[in-house]
C-alpha cells in the first residue's frame, strides 16, 4: 500500500463518556473510504460506526441498527439531505442522521452519537 | 345547543375508541373546542388507537406504532381525557356522569361512543384459562403471551373476518391452528358461496385447518382449569391449547340501559339521523354502540366516522343526517384479497350476476347488475384489484361490458377499467367519504402535487388505506391534466430518470458519480453526498457501461466502492445476525462431484449452513466478515468465481438435463444454459436477471418464468422473455421462434442491453415490458427489426462486456487494499463481531436472534460453529 505520510499521521480519536471524558484513538484516517464506513469497537464492548463524507467530516454513531439488532449501521450507504448527512441500515434501509443519530424514518427511534476528532 | 350564559357549555365523551376521537377532531375543525369545555373518559389504558389494523402488532407494529391520539392536539384543544377511567353511571336527571375513580363531571351534551364487546357463546368453560378475545391491544398482549409460554394449537371460534384474522395471528406465534365456523362458509356475511369456496381453498392451502358447519359445544379443560380441547356439534372433538373466541361483537349499551335510554331489541342505543338518542336530546350515540335510525348497527369504522362528523355538526348546529352507510369491505386476510362491495348479495329485485370463478387459483369475482345495467355490488376473492374502481362506479352503468370487468388482465376480453372513467361524485374513499371531485379538487385548488399532501388535505387514504392506489392513479392523472410536470426524478437527488441518466453517461462518457452529481444533479443536492437510492443506481449504470466509458470494471475500485450497495461492497449477501451468506457460480447448475466436494468441505471447516437454492445452486450461510476472503480464496483456488447473488446482475441460467439423458429433449439445454450463463455473468442491470433453459416443451427448467427463458425446438431455440416469478409472477412473453444458437445469443444480447437501457431502477423485464409504451411489440420492432437503428450499438456494448468480464472475487483477494475491510473492527482486525451468534438447528446453525434483541454478549459463548477448525 502506498500512503501520502502527511495522512498517515492523522489518527481518528472519539471522546468516551467516561468521567474524564477521554479520547479514544481508533485507527489512521486513511482507512475510512470517502462516502463509506469501518466499524470499531470501544474498550467496554460498545461498537461504534465511524463515517467520512466527501467533504472529509467525520461522524460517529452506534453501530447497532436499532430495528434489526444486528451491529452493521457501519456497512451502510451515507448520503445527505438537505444539507445534514446520514446513513442508510443495510437491513431495512431506514435512515440515521449522522450528526443527532435521528432515524429519519421513525421519529420514536435514535441512536447514540459520539464526538470524533483527528489528531 | 343550550347552556348557562356566561358559563362554559360542557361536552362529555364516554369511550376513547375509534369514533371518540374522529368526534373529537370534528369538534375540533368546527372550533366547538374553543367555545366549549370538552371532557373524555377513556375506559382502556391507553387513549384511543388503531384498532382496524390491531392484527398488525404481530407483523411488528408496536401499540405506540397504532396510536391514533396525538397528545398535542389533545393539549392545544384543551381536551381533559381521563385515560383508565370509565363512566359507571349517568345521572340525566341531573346531567352528571360519574366515573370509576370517583369524578363526577356536568354535562350540557353526553355522546356516548363506547363501541362493542366480543360475544363469547356461552359454552361450558368459556371462562377456562386459555380462553381469549380479540378485541383490545390487551386482549393481544394476553394472547401473545399464553402461546409463547404454553400453547402448540390454538383454535378460532368464529370464521368471519374477525375469526380469520385472529387464526392468522395464532399462526403467526406459531401454533397450529384451526377455524371452527358455524356457517356452512368463510366469511358468511361478505361472500357468497362460492366466494367461500375459492376462499376455504386458499386458506387451507396456507395449512390452516377449517371446520364449517359445526358449533362449538364445549370447552374442555385439565383438573388445572386449563384448556386442552373443544367438543363439536357433529360429535367430534378438537385437541387444542387455546381458543380466541370471533364469534360477532355485540353493541355496549349496559350504561345507556342503567339510566333509562332507549335500546334495541337486539342492541344499540336508538338514536335519529342527527345521531340524537330518541330519549335524550342532551345525549347522542356514535359508532359501534349505537343503532342507526336505518334500524342497523355498524360494525364498521367507516359509518362509525359519518356518525361521527354528523354529531358534532348538529351539535354546531349545522345541518348533517346520518341515514345509512355502506358495507363495503376490502381485506387482505393471510394474504388473500377478500373484497365486497354494494349490494354484494343481489338482494335488489330482478338483478343478474356475472361470476368469473377459477377455484383452481383461488379466484372469485361476482358483479351484481341491475336490470337496466347498473352496477349494483360485488364480491372478489382472490384478487381485488379492481375494487377501488369497482366500487366508485356502483350506482353507475359502468362503461364496458361487465364480463370484461371481472375476467383476468391477459384473457382476450379483460379490461382494465382506470380511474379516469369514474364520475366526479364517485367515492373513492369510503372510511371517510371523499369523492373523486374533492381528490382532484385537492390538486387543483389547493396545490397538492403528492399523495401525501393529499391524504393530508382530504384525509382520503388515511382509514384502512385500500384507496391508496387509486388515489396515486387520480392524483398522477390530474396533475398531468393541469400541464403540471409530475417529478419522476430518480430521487430527491436527481430530477433525471434512470433511464435518461444512463444516456447522459453514455453520450458523454462520465464516468465517476461525483461529476454527474456536480454537473447533472438537482441544485441542491449538487456538491452533496448523494443518497441510498442514486448511488446503487448510478454505480450499476457505471459498471454495466464500464469498458465503453472508460471506468474500472471492477466494482470495488475507486470510488466505485463507495457507491455500491451493501452487499455488493463485500460481495455477500448480508443476514440478518450481520453475518453473510456465500454463493458460487454454478453454470447451468451443473457440478462435478469434486466441486461438490470442495464445497461441502469448505462448509465444515468453517461451520456453515449449507442449503441447495431455488435457483440450482448451492448457498453456504453464516460467514462472518472476516471469514470472507479466507472462505473465497479457497473457492477461486477450485476453479469457482463468484455467482453475484448480492448484486443487481445475471444470477443464474438454470437448465434441465435435456436431450444428452432425457428421452423427450430435442437439443442440448446443458450446454446451451452453461453458454448463456458464462456470457452474461457480471452483468450489472436494473434489477436481477434470471435465466433458463429447457429441452424440450415440458419445460422442466421453467424457462417461462424467467427474465429471459428458451425452451428447444426440433429447429432450434424459442425464446421467451419478460418473466418473473416472485410476489408479481408473469408468464414470459414469446419474442422470436426457431432460433439458431448464434441468432438466440445476438437476440439476447440486444434484448438484455436495450432493457438495461432504458429500465427504471429496481424495474425487473416484467414491470418493464408492461410499462413501456408499445409494449411486447414495440420491443420486439427494437430489437428484432431493429426500428430504432441502434442493434449494432446494443451489440456493441455487449461484446465489450464480455470481452472485459473478470472474477470480482479473485481480483478482491489479490488486492491486499481491498482485503483489509473484510474486517469485524478496524481497530481489532481479529476480533469478531460478538453480536453475530449462532445456535444449532438440525445439525447445522442457524443465527441466533434472542440475542439481537440483547444487543451484546461475552465472545466466549458464541457457538464455535463459524470458527475455523
Ligand atoms: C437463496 C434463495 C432462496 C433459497 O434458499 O433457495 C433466495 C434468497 C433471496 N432472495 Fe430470492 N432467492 C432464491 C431464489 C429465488 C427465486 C427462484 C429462482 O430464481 O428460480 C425467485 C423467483 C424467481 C424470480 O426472481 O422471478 C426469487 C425471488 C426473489 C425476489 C422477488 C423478485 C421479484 O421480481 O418479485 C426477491 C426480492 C427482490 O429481489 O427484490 C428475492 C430476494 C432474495 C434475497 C436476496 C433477499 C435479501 O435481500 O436478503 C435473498 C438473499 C439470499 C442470500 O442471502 O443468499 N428473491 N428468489 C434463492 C437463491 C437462488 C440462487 O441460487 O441465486
Ligand atoms: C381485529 C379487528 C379488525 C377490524 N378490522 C376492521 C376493518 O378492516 N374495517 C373496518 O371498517 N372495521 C374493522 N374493525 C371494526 C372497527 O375497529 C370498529 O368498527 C371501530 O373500532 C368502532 O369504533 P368505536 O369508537 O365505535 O368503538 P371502539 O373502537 O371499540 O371504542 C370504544 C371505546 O369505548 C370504551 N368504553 C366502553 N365503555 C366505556 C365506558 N363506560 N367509559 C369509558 N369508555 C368506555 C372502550 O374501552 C373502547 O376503548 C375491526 C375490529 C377489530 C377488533
Ligand atoms: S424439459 Fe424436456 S428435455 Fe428437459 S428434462 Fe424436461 S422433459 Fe426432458
Ligand atoms: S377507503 Fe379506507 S382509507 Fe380510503
Amino acid at each position: 500500500m502506498t500512503l501520502a505520510p502527511e495522512t498517515t499521521d492523522l489518527k481518528i480519536q472519539l471522546r468516551l463518556d467516561s468521567p474524564e471524558g477521554d479520547w479514544f484513538t481508533v485507527c489512521d484516517l486513511n482507512r475510512l473510504v470517502p462516502g463509506r464506513g469501518v466499524a470499531a469497537l470501544l474498550p467496554d464492548g460498545r461498537q461504534v460506526a465511524l463515517f467520512r463524507d466527501r467533504k472529509g467530516e467525520l461522524y460517529a454513531i452506534d453501530n447497532r441498527d436499532p430495528f434489526g439488532g444486528a451491529a452493521v449501521l457501519s456497512r451502510g450507504l451515507i448520503g445527505s439531505h438537505q444539507g445534514r448527512p446520514f446513513v442508510a441500515s443495510p437491513l431495512l434501509k431506514q435512515r440515521f442522521d449522522l450528526l443527532d443519530g435521528r432515524c429519519l424514518d421513525d421519529e420514536t427511534v435514535r441512536v447514540a452519537t459520539y464526538e470524533v476528532r483527528t489528531a | 345547543m343550550t347552556a348557562t350564559p356566561g358559563a362554559t357549555p360542557t361536552i362529555v365523551l364516554v369511550g376513547h375508541g375509534m369514533v371518540g376521537q374522529r368526534f373529537l377532531e370534528a369538534l375540533a375543525e368546527r372550533g366547538l373546542t374553543a367555545t366549549h369545555r370538552v371532557v373524555v373518559l377513556c375506559e382502556e389504558p391507553r387513549p384511543a388507537y388503531d384498532r382496524v389494523q390491531l392484527t398488525s402488532y404481530f407483523s411488528g407494529k408496536t401499540p405506540e406504532d397504532l396510536s391514533m391520539t396525538d397528545m398535542e392536539f389533545i393539549k392545544t384543544h384543551g381536551i381533559e381525557l381521563y385515560v383508565g377511567d370509565p363512566a359507571q353511571t349517568i345521572d340525566r336527571e341531573a346531567r352528571k356522569v360519574t366515573a370509576r375513580s370517583g369524578l363526577v363531571v356536568d354535562y350540557d351534551v353526553l355522546v356516548l361512543a363506547t363501541g362493542s364487546y366480543p360475544f363469547v357463546p356461552p359454552v361450558p368453560n368459556k371462562d377456562a384459562e386459555g380462553c381469549f378475545v380479540y378485541r383490545t391491544i390487551e386482549d393481544l398482549l394476553a394472547i401473545e403471551a399464553y402461546a409463547k409460554a404454553k400453547a402448540k394449537v390454538g383454535a378460532v371460534v368464529g370464521g368471519g373476518l374477525l375469526g380469520l384474522e385472529a387464526a392468522g395471528a395464532l399462526k403467526g406465534l406459531g401454533l397450529t391452528s384451526h377455524i371452527v365456523e358455524f356457517a356452512p362458509r368463510l366469511m358468511p356475511v361478505q361472500v357468497d358461496e362460492g366466494g367461500g369456496a375459492a376462499l376455504l381453498r386458499t386458506i387451507e392451502d396456507m395449512g390452516l385447518s377449517v371446520h364449517t358447519g359445526v358449533g362449538t359445544q364445549e370447552i374442555v379443560t385439565d383438573e388445572s382449569g386449563a384448556v386442552t380441547g373443544m367438543k363439536l356439534s357433529d360429535g367430534s372433538e378438537l385437541a387444542t391449547d387455546m381458543v380466541v373466541f370471533s364469534a360477532g361483537v355485540r353493541p355496549r349499551d349496559q350504561l345507556a340501559r342503567d339510566c333509562g335510554l332507549a335500546v334495541g331489541e337486539r342492541g344499540g342505543i336508538t338514536v335519529d339521523e342527527q345521531c340524537r338518542t330518541v330519549s335524550d336530546p342532551h345525549v347522542f350515540a356514535i359508532g359501534e354502540c349505537a343503532l342507526a335510525a336505518d334500524g342497523r348497527v355498524y360494525g364498521l369504522v367507516a359509518p362509525g366516522y359519518e356518525q361521527a362528523e354528523t354529531a358534532a355538526a348538529t351539535i354546531a348546529a349545522d345541518e348533517a343526517a346520518f341515514t345509512g352507510a355502506d358495507l363495503s369491505t376490502k381485506l387482505k386476510l393471510l394474504g388473500v384479497d377478500v373484497a365486497s362491495f354494494g349490494d354484494a348479495h343481489g338482494t335488489a329485485d330482478g338483478c343478474l350476476d356475472v361470476v368469473y370463478s377459477d377455484s383452481r387459483a383461488g379466484l372469485y369475482k361476482k358483479l351484481v347488475i341491475g336490470r337496466d345495467g347498473t352496477l349494483l355490488g360485488g364480491i372478489l376473492v382472490g384478487d381485488a384489484e379492481a375494487y377501488g374502481t369497482l366500487r366508485a362506479l356502483t350506482g353507475s352503468v359502468p362503461p364496458v361490458a361487465p364480463e370484461s370487468l371481472v375476467l383476468p388482465a391477459g384473457a382476450g376480453a379483460g379490461a382494465q377499467l382506470g380511474p379516469s372513467a369514474l364520475p366526479d361524485d364517485a367515492i373513492i374513499c369510503s372510511c371517510h367519504n371523499v369523492s373523486k371531485g374533492t381528490i382532484r379538487g385537492a390538486v387543483t385548488d389547493h396545490q397538492c402535487t403528492t399523495v401525501p399532501e393529499v391524504k393530508k388535505c382530504t384525509k382520503a387514504g388515511t382509514g384502512c388505506g385500500s384507496c391508496v392506489k387509486v388515489l396515486g392513479q387520480l392524483v398522477t392523472a390530474e396533475l398531468e391534466a393541469n400541464g403540471v410536470v409530475v417529478d419522476k426524478g430518480l430521487c430527491g437527488c436527481f430530477s433525471q430518470t434512470r433511464e435518461e441518466l444512463y444516456e447522459i453517461v453514455l453520450a458523454l462518457r462520465i464516468n465517476t458519480y461525483q461529476d454527474l452529481l456536480d454537473r447533472y444533479g438537482r441544485d441542491e443536492a449538487r456538491g452533496g453526498d448523494g443518497c441510498e437510492i442514486c448511488k446503487p443506481a448510478v454505480g450499476s449504470i457505471i459498471a454495466s457501461l464500464a469498458p465503453t466509458i472508460g471506468a474500472s470494471g471492477y466494482v470495488l475500485d475507486g470510488e466505485q466502492a463507495a457507491l455500491q450497495d451493501s452487499n455488493d461492497h463485500f460481495l455477500a449477501n448480508l443476514q440478518k445476525n450481520g453475518s453473510y451468506s456465500v454463493v458460487p457460480r454454478i453454470p447451468g447448475g451443473e457440478i462435478t462431484p469434486e466441486g461438490l466436494i470442495v464445497i461441502g468441505e469448505i462448509a465444515r471447516d468453517f461451520g456453515l449452513y449449507t442449503k441447495i437454492t431455488g435457483g440450482q445452486r448451492i448457498d453456504m450461510f453464516g460467514a462472518r466478515v472476516e471469514q470472507l476472503p479466507l472462505i473465497w480464496a479457497r473457492l477461486v483456488d477450485a476453479g469457482f468465481e463468484s455467482g453475484h447473488a448480492y448484486g443487481k446482475a445475471l444470477r443464474t441460467v438454470k437448465s434441465c438435463v435435456g436431450q444428452t439423458w432425457c428421452r423427450y429433449g430435442v437439443q442440448d439445454s446443458v450446454r446451451m444454459a452453461i453458454d448463456l450463463e458464462l456470457r452474461y455473468r457480471g452483468l450489472r442491470s436494473p434489477h436481477k436477471l434470471k435465466s433458463a433453459v429447457s429441452g424440450c416443451q415440458r419445460e422442466c427448467a421453467e424457462a417461462q418464468s424467467k427474465d429471459f427463458g428458451v425452451i428447444a425446438t426440433a429447429n432450434g431455440w424459442n425464446l421467451y422473455v419478460g418473466g418473473n416469478g416472485g410476489a408479481t409472477p408473469r408468464h414470459a412473453d414469446l419474442l422470436a421462434q426457431d432460433l439458431s444458437d448464434a441468432e438466440l445469443v445476438r437476440l439476447i444480447d440486444r434484448f438484455l442491453m436495450f432493457y438495461i437501457r432504458t429500465a427504471d431502477r429496481l424495474e425487473r423485464t416484467s414491470t418493464w415490458l408492461e410499462r413501456i409504451p408499445g409494449g411486447l411489440d414495440h420491443v420486439r420492432d427494437v430489437v428484432v427489426e431493429d426500428s430504432l437503428g441502434i442493434c449494432e450499438e446494443l451489440e456493441s456494448l455487449m461484446a465489450a462486456h464480455v470481452a472485459n468480464y473478470a472474477d470480482e472475487w479473485a481480483t478482491t483477494i489479490n488486492d491486499p487494499e481491498k482485503l483489509a475491510r473484510f474486517v469485524s473492527f478496524v481497530n481489532a482486525p481479529d476480533t469478531p463481531d460478538p453480536v453475530v451468534g449462532f445456535v444449532p438447528e438440525r445439525d447445522q446453525i442457524k443465527p441466533d436472534l434472542p440475542l439481537l434483541s440483547i444487543g451484546m454478549r461475552p465472545a466466549e459463548e458464541v457457538l464455535e460453529g463459524s470458527a475455523q477448525r
